[in-house]
């Protein structure tokens, strides 16, 4: 059976047929034919933002929450190019983002017509794949391949350009359609050769560690990844990105590593003789200088993009393939080998641990620790809470002082580093996720970057808490000054504290825009401020929390310096040579 | 620096070219010669490129290439394996005294004069890279006023076909 639609009859359409339940978005000249069928649509909740940056962010915290596809809609022109950055920071941390954009009709593309941007070109380098779609009978088909290729392999941001009379004109409506994409075969199979030889190279390893990252997260692969580091007994480090995979009460995680990792784990993959790679990258924020990184160690690669095997670091055994899909084969292949003495390995690791634990040293300014009140935070919430990042050093301590022990607990900026991400992304993961207690932990600056987005949280009843862990600065930069400017603060001060000009007021902004406003500056309100954001869910919660300017995020490796120079705090290094 | 002839089966579709293009200039690889076209079915380019490497591996610079979702297939063609040829116009300045010289060195390189004015030819010649510069080389002394060149077309030898497998 088949019907005539409007183009733009056809994207929702679609949309609803490939089971698309929630949008971000805000309509334009361009885009305005698709919202019209859209108002009709019962199947899909439209939510509408006012950044649109924030309609990407949203459908990336959507997305990473719930492992679903993340969907974002928006005009022409600067509607379109105020997605980049989220679109960006989608292809940066693999996230299945399919964002919909309004173009001007076909016939005044090229004419540099009102609000036209050539947002296919611009977005070409940070997407998986874009479309730019002209006519009304292509937008089913292309919709279903954008959907396909953003939710399959390796996931990313899929871009479609619907040009205005392709949305107008109308033709038959024919589901489902035929999808011919010749050359996106993604492998998800690993081979049995390679399995085998990575079991034996295991086998051989007297100093394993399982390397994990975010692959492991979107391929869903924590439990079999459980039963991996059980099989083997090997020590597992969940990257920043990864936080969470495997848990973090497990005897057997060591940590993060990485340039603020901890001493354990960063320890571990320099003195390993086998690192078992899964879906993880080498970013130079793990391997440090990577000529000194891990020397000694074979390399196991797993991951569903061929071209990260190999192209950071060589890799003894390649194995291309969907992360659960290898480690369950993995798992059976380990089954029928012995379990390797790791005793001597551990001996040494579990020093490790008892003598470089995590750990910060109290604010002496008569501010709050920031550790502290990110501890607090994830202890009173637990672990079914979901906690949403901004970049910097809060999300730093939020990486290291939650304790996670499930995968899409911990959403963040990984790989772009984006400031701004927290806010719209909690905002997205309360969408997808609506009985979870969603926190966005965001920071002085991040926060003034995109906290338009609350507007939107309290007018659709979207109750998220957001701790401003407020250092009055911009943190990590100020950081770095600290540790590499010899203490010359350039441009990093951004007066919020209380004790400075205090614009903006959060607790004043926070209830502008409807939401419940707290401020906590004594230790004794921490947790009385936490409690009561989580009692309150008839409208969203910012806490303001003053805290020390001068804490800063420990252990470090400096950047493109040796991870064997990791400091466990200021001018302190470990020490390694007096272990027997 | 090494180089390698690459020969890409891509689907016909818009701006496959900038994202080719793009992708050789984010990730820093330098395309030394480029030649695009259609293939023998329809909806499907050809495209051969020449790609200097330095520092990583080509298996790279395929793997990223790969990743086009309109790249179908990446094929590196060996010379010993594959026929090359570059395609050229030279327009060569003439006089009276040594148009003879110059026609001469066309009959040398099995090259052609597609277009005679009393004061210039033009020479049209197909050839691998190294005949090319060569003959160029030859005809420099009488002034080469004007030269174009395809980018390198590359076939592997013998009957199979990189497009076979492709499509069943």
């Amino acid at each position: 059976m088949s019907e005539v639609l409007t183009g733009a009859q056809a994207i929702i359409r679609s949309l609803e047929n490939l089971g698309v339940t929630d949008v971000f978005g805000l309509p334009g000249g361009a885009i305005l034919p698709t919202y019209d069928p859209l108002m009709d649509s019962k199947k899909i909740r439209h939510i509408l933002v006012r950044h649109e940056q924030g309609a990407g962010h949203a459908a990336e915290g959507y997305a990473s929450a719930s492992g679903k596809l993340g969907v974002c809609i928006a005009t022409s022109g600067p509607g379109a190019t105020n997605l980049v950055t989220a679109i960006a920071d989608a292809h940066m941390d693999s996230v299945p983002l399919l964002a919909i954009t309004g173009q001007v009709g076909s016939k005044l593309i090229g004419t540099d017509a009102f609000q036209e941007a050539d947002i296919v070109g611009i977005t070409m380098p940070i997407t998986k794949h874009s479309f730019l779609v002209t006519r009304a009978e292509d937008i089913p088909e292309t919709i279903a391949a954008a959907v396909l290729i953003a939710t399959t392999g390796r996931p990313g941001p899929v871009l479609v350009d619907v040009t205005k009379d392709a949305q107008v004109s109308k033709a038959e409506f024919v589901w489902p359609p035929k999808v011919e994409l010749p050359g996106y075969k993604p492998v998800t199979k690993p081979h049995g050769k390679q399995i085998q030889a990575a079991a034996a190279l295991i086998g051989e390893s007297k100093k394993p560690v399982l390397y994990v990252g975010g692959g492991v997260v979107r391929s869903g692969a924590s439990a079999s990844l459980l039963k991996l580091a059980e099989l083997t007994g090997a020590p597992v480090v969940t990257t920043l990105m990864a936080r969470g995979a495997f848990p973090d009460s497990h005897p057997l995680n060591l940590g993060m590593p990485g340039m603020h990792g901890t001493v354990p784990a960063v320890t571990s993959l320099q003195k390993s003789d086998l690192l078992i790679a899964l879906g993880a990258r080498f970013d130079d924020r793990v391997t440090g200088d990577l000529k000194s990184f891990a020397p000694e160690a074979k390399v196991i690669h797993v991951d569903i993009d061929p071209a990260e095997i190999g192209k950071i670091r060589f890799a003894d055994v390649p194995i291309v393939g969907d992360a659960n899909e290898v480690i369950t084969e993995l798992n059976l292949e380990l089954q029928k080998q012995p379990k390797a003495d790791l005793n001597e390995w551990w001996a040494f690791l579990d020093n490790l641990r008892a003598r470089y634990p995590l750990g910060y040293t109290p604010a002496d300014d008569g501010k709050l620790s920031p550790q502290y009140v990110i501890e607090r935070i994830g202890e009173l919430s637990g672990p079914e809470a979901i906690f949403a990042a901004g970049v910097g050093q809060h999300q730093m301590w939020s990486a290291q002082f939650i304790k996670y022990e499930r995968p899409n607990a911990w959403l963040n900026s990984g790989g772009a580093g984006t400031m701004g991400y927290s806010v719209p992304a909690a905002m997205g993961a309360k969408v997808a996720q609506p009985d979870r207690l969603v926190w966005s932990i965001d920071g002085d600056g991040c926060f003034q970057m995109t906290n338009q987005e609350l507007a939107t949280c309290a007018i659709n009843n979207i109750p998220i808490k957001v701790a401003i862990i407020n250092n009055s600065s911009l943190g990590m930069v100020r950081q770095w000054q600290t540790l590499f400017y010899n203490e010359r603060y350039s441009n990093t001060d951004l007066h919020t504290g209380t004790d400075a000009l205090m614009i903006p007021d959060f607790v004043k902004l926070a209830e502008a825009y409807g939401c419940l406003g707290i401020r906590v500056e004594k230790e004794e309100d921490i947790d009385k401020a936490i409690k009561l954001a989580i009692e309150t869910n008839d409208r969203p919660v910012v806490i303001d929390f003053i805290v020390s300017r001068d804490a800063m995020v420990w252990p470090m490796v400096a950047a493109g310096v040796s991870n064997d120079e990791v400091k466990y705090a200021r001018d302190a290094a470990p020490i390694w040579d007096n272990e027997e | 620096m090494s180089k390698h002839v690459l020969s890409l089966l891509v689907e016909d579709k818009p701006g496959l070219l900038t994202r080719v293009a793009g992708l050789f200039a984010r990730r820093g690889y330098n395309i030394e010669s480029l030649a695009v076209g259609a293939s023998e079915i329809e909806g499907l380019s050809r495209i051969t490129v020449v790609v200097s490497v330095e520092g990583l591996p080509l298996e790279q610079v395929t793997k990223q290439l790969n990743k086009l979702i309109n790249v179908i297939k990446i094929v590196e063609l060996e010379p010993e394996q594959a026929v090359q040829r570059d395609h050229m116009l030279i327009k060569v300045k003439t006089e009276p005294a040594t148009r003879s010289q110059v026609l001469e060195a066309v009959t040398l390189f099995r090259a052609r004069v597609i277009d005679v004015v009393s004061d210039a030819v033009i020479i049209e010649v197909t050839g691998d890279s190294s005949k090319c510069a060569a003959l160029i080389k030859v005809l420099e002394p009488f002034g080469i006023k004007e030269l174009v060149q395809s980018g390198v077309l590359a076939m592997g030898r013998g009957s199979k076909s990189i497009t076979e497998k492709v499509l069943k």
